[in-house]
């Protein structure tokens, strides 16, 4: 038997597509955590998600990270969570790994690179952008 | 005066650091923390600008604010000292010129 709250026509409600814009680096200032905590209330609500790194947003990604001596939560982890909430879709800016020397060995969470055409064709198939 | 100038913005959004390059005296000292620890590394497009400067500036950048990012400290570009916290103190092991604790009087 389900529960009230389980039943179709509440649960079923309409999927749409999400891109969550990530911009700015991890510990500087509050966006990279905010953005990921609204990405796994998208995700609790079965949308579907894409999240996508660009510009200092990338260095979200850098592995290694250690927030011990500056007293503050390394939430670098939970990217590497993501997968369990169904937020498989990742990709990163070609360009921005660059300018930053960065290249995929240096990511946490395997992902898709983009140049900026695809970017913006991936931006023209959403129904919802949100930029962090 | 010997003065230190703390950049704190990521060289890639905010020209903080362009500003102070500009502006501020040569001979003095730059100290990258937080986010200014991105400028600190080798390899990437503003490597260049931050090797020149090393030829008017002492440059140095806060190790816990490197590691917290995952930057690899072997990374960092040659000329470069990081600085650590003891207590409340910021200290250079080379600590010459300056005195311990920074200050932007």
């Amino acid at each position: 038997m389900s529960e009230p709250w389980e039943e179709d026509e509440l649960v079923e409600g309409p999927v749409k597509k999400f891109l969550y814009v990530n911009r700015k680096a991890p510990y500087g200032t509050i966006y990279a955590l905010e953005s990921l905590e609204v990405v796994l209330i998208a995700a609790a609500f079965d949308q579907d998600v894409s999240l996508l790194f660009v510009d200092d947003g990338v260095y979200q990604l850098k592995k290694g990270q250690d927030t011990s001596g500056i007293g503050m939560k390394n939430f670098s982890p939970t990217y590497r969570a993501l997968e369990g909430y169904d937020v498989e879709k990742l990709f990163v800016c070609e360009d921005s790994l660059q300018a930053r020397g960065l290249s995929l060995d240096d990511l946490i969470v395997d992902v898709e690179v983009m140049k900026s055409d695809q970017i913006s064709k991936l931006m023209d198939e959403q129904d919802v952008i949100l930029s962090f | 005066m010997a003065m230190i100038h703390t950049i704190n913005k990521s060289p890639f959004q905010i020209h903080s650091l362009d500003s102070c390059l500009k502006y501020s005296s040569s001979g003095g000292a730059i100290l990258f923390i937080e986010d200014g620890v991105y400028a600190a590394m080798n390899n990437t497009a503003i490597a260049d600008k931050v090797v020149k400067a090393m030829e008017s500036y002492k440059i140095y950048a806060l190790e816990p604010d490197v590691k917290a990012r995952g930057l690899d400290t072997a990374k960092v570009l040659d000329g470069i000292q990081l600085w650590i916290i003891a207590g409340t103190w910021i200290w250079s092991p080379n600590m010459t010129t300056y005195s311990p604790g920074y200050n932007l009087s």
